[in-house]
């Protein structure tokens, strides 16, 4: 089984940390993974933009690139649901993009759904919180929205309870959007602003000393709010607290 | 009037201590909706019938409304076709005129807010009375509802309390809920006792039947019209639906999506005029069968205007219905704006993160933030965002579609970033960093990393 490493192109730059981490925690499971070196970007930030049609280029190459292998892992929720729901468009009945397009995972949901962990051999003394990302859950159903009147699951959570003495804290709205939005934090910045600040004190309110999740970018964001306004409380990715990082 | 979404949310978020209660009172909503909803177990079977039953009716609408007419004729009940709101107002006027009514008692109607009836009648010397309790409120105050089924939750009851000393003369000071609603209460009671007429809308046209359903919460509208003799009922014509036997689909999900409640307080079918009286029912186009040719955005006519959408939206809770600046807001009002005029509302589509919850909701399945999704492509296509912005998007695809320029990009941001001063980076034009600190950089890029050996590396 050959996994293919796609890093999404903000956290190559800014957070090799959470990359690095999610090469380590796939490899100590014993999987056989590689990084292609001419990945770039999903296209997501374009697309959700309004400029799909200028990603055909980038959507090729990321089929070209990934379409060898078993799997592709990838650990943002958000880049994974852009290539299997807005790809389409550009490839009618391909099946190079067919086979991406089922082939490829968030991190945790192949952790999860395909390799069926059952354990970790890592403890995280601390009080978290999840962030479940709206991409990642509401389109990769990494977790059942509060909408839906379904059976409720989540698999972030199930993860996070392999971890020894984490404790996770109940949040008064546990699937409330951070006001991320790729470009709407900027085109809506007063808004964004309003969502990630109420989405961080929903944490506060609930005693977590970390904020977690399976996007680094809603991270990121209220990353930002969080250093500006000198909150008492960390972001860090899901994989750094799987692969045992401490804070 | 241009839409500029980012615009009035600044000014809806600026009043801190508004915003939230405003976020507070539609997510309580938004909960009274889940708690009810999973009380039936079939809840997202339902939705899949509503959805179904939604879309054969709109595949064959023409079928449908023919059937309608013909039934509703055989009751009794006069049908006027509108093709737009000018029309529409036009025939709603000279029904009126030709009863010789000259005050009128409405219960609540999008479609004659879409249309602007009140302002025209008004011109023509009607006098129009909303006796929607919420409805009433943002009349006296000149607003337009902010919200499909909650019209004044923009307001607090000091709001109400003050608009209602200037107008009903109530005690001012007094914010007392109940003394306000009897106030209210007995003003409309007035309004009722003296109309000439009363408009409702329709909530759900029964092809089968001939009749129509209109749901309220607080019976104004069988008091609008049982009261006077003439009852003008006016409806778009997407609010068909097939059977008698489709109606439980809809009653069941509309009270419970759009308030929690198990039913409306009054579900009234009209199948006829009062004894003496006369029933006229105006069916409106009004920009609605472009939809049916649109395979993008057809299922926006689906809509049943409960509302669980704006509830549910993280957007319209910290913005308000106002800022959206069309007759519907939120998730589906943005949709259904930016396909009729794309170029008045192009910001609508935007102000969205695109977290799906809208769709979830939804009792009828609309796949609203695919639709918003959809939008901003076409806005592109068309020419019609900014072209600063798409140059932008356009760049940045050619970069990425360049690996090694893009690498080499990554790395100078990196090496660069960190030597600049604080006042460099945080710019006015760095939108980012006005409430947000910027990430910091690292030394090196994974790639750079993993290039060097990630097992030796620490
Ligand atoms: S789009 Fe759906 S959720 Fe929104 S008002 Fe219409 S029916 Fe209700």
């Amino acid at each position: 089984m050959k996994i293919g490493l796609f890093i999404p192109c903000f956290m190559n730059e800014l957070y090799p940390d959470v990359c690095v981490a999610t090469y380590k925690l796939l490899k100590n499971l014993n999987i056989d993974i590689d990084y292609p070196m001419s990945q770039t970007c999903c296209g997501q930030p374009m697309a959700n933009s309004g400029c799909s049609k200028d990603i055909e280029t980038l959507a090729k190459q990321f089929v070209e690139t990934f379409k060898d292998y078993d799997y592709i892992v990838a650990p943002s929720g958000s880049c994974v649901a852009m290539v299997k729901d807005h790809y389409g468009v550009f490839f009618k009945d391909d099946a190079d993009y067919n086979k991406v397009k089922t082939s490829i995972y968030e991190v945790c949901e192949f952790l999860h759904d395909v390799i069926k962990i059952d354990k970790f051999d890592v403890s995280f003394p601390h009080k978290v919180g999840l962030h479940n990302s709206c991409h990642g859950h509401r389109m990769l159903k990494l977790a059942t929205p509060s909408e839906l009147n379904i059976p409720y699951d989540s698999k972030l959570k199930n993860l996070l309870s392999l971890v020894k003495d984490i404790e996770l804290v109940t949040l008064q709205r546990e699937d409330e959007c951070c006001g991320f939005g790729g470009t709407f934090s900027v085109t809506e910045e007063d808004i964004s602003i309003a969502m990630g600040k109420d989405r961080i004190k929903d944490h506060l309110d609930s005693h977590a000393q970390i904020i977690t999740g399976a996007d680094m970018s809603c991270l990121m964001h209220m990353d930002g709010i969080i250093n500006r306004n000198n909150e008492n409380i960390k972001v860090m990715h899901i994989v750094e607290i799987l692969a045992g990082v401490e804070k | 009037m241009s839409s500029k979404h980012p615009l009035n949310a600044k000014a809806f978020v600026a009043n801190d201590e508004r915003m939230h209660w405003h976020d507070k009172a539609l997510w309580f909503v938004r909960e009274k909706r889940d708690i009810t909803s999973k009380t039936i177990p079939e809840w997202e079977q339902l939705r899949e019938y509503a959805n179904s039953i939604k879309t054969h009716t709109m595949a064959n609408l023409d079928k449908y409304l023919v059937e309608f007419e013909k039934n509703a004729q055989a009751r009794g009940i006069e049908v006027h076709w509108a093709k737009d709101a000018k029309e529409h107002n036009e025939i709603v006027y000279n029904i009126l005129k030709e009863n010789n009514a000259k005050k009128i008692v409405k219960s609540k109607s999008m479609l004659t807010e879409e249309c602007h009836l009140n302002p025209y009648l008004i011109e023509k010397g009607i006098e129009v009375v909303d006796t929607d309790l919420g409805e009433r409120i943002v009349q006296l105050r000149n607003e337009p509802p902010s919200h499909v089924v909650l019209p004044a939750i923009h307001l607090k009851k000091q709001d109400v309390s003050d608009t209602f000393h200037e107008h009903l003369g109530t005690q001012e000071g007094n914010y007392d809920p109940t003394y306000l609603t009897r106030a209210a209460r007995a003003s409309l009671r007035e309004n009722f006792l003296n109309a000439d007429a009363g408009i409702t809308g329709v909530n759900f046209a029964i092809a089968n039947t001939g009749g129509f359903v209109v749901c309220t919460n607080e019976g104004n509208a069988d008091m609008g019209a049982n009261t006077p003799k003439l009852h003008i009922a006016c409806m778009g014509i997407e609010k068909i639906i097939p059977r008698l036997e489709d109606l439980s689909v809809f009653t069941r999900l509309l009270a419970r999506s759009a308030t929690g409640q198990a039913v409306t307080a009054y579900t009234s079918h009209f199948h006829g005029p009062v004894v003496g009286g006369k029933m006229h029912i105006v069916i409106v186009d009004n920009l609605r069968s472009p939809f049916l040719k649109s395979e993008k955005y057809q299922k926006a006519l689906n809509c049943i205007r409960c509302g669980a959408c704006m509830n549910t939206c993280p957007i319209f809770r910290r913005s308000g219905g106002h800022s959206y600046e069309y007759v519907i807001p939120g998730p589906i009002g943005s949709s259904l704006a930016t396909f009729r005029d794309p170029k008045k509302h192009k910001t609508l589509s935007f102000a969205c993160t695109l977290c799906g919850s809208c769709s979830n909701v939804c009792p009828v399945k609309i796949d609203l933030d695919a639709q918003l999704y959809n939008h901003r492509q076409d806005l592109t296509q068309q020419g019609i965002i900014d072209s600063k912005k798409k140059f932008m998007l356009k760049s940045a695809s050619w970069l990425m579609s360049h690996p090694t320029l893009f690498d080499l990009a990554g790395k100078v941001a990196r090496k660069v970033v960190p030597l600049l001063p604080k006042s460099m980076l945080y710019t006015k034009s760095n939108v980012w960093g006005k409430n947000r600190d910027l990430p910091q950089m690292p030394k090196n890029s994974f790639k750079e990393l993993y290039k060097k050996g990630i097992e030796d590396d620490k």
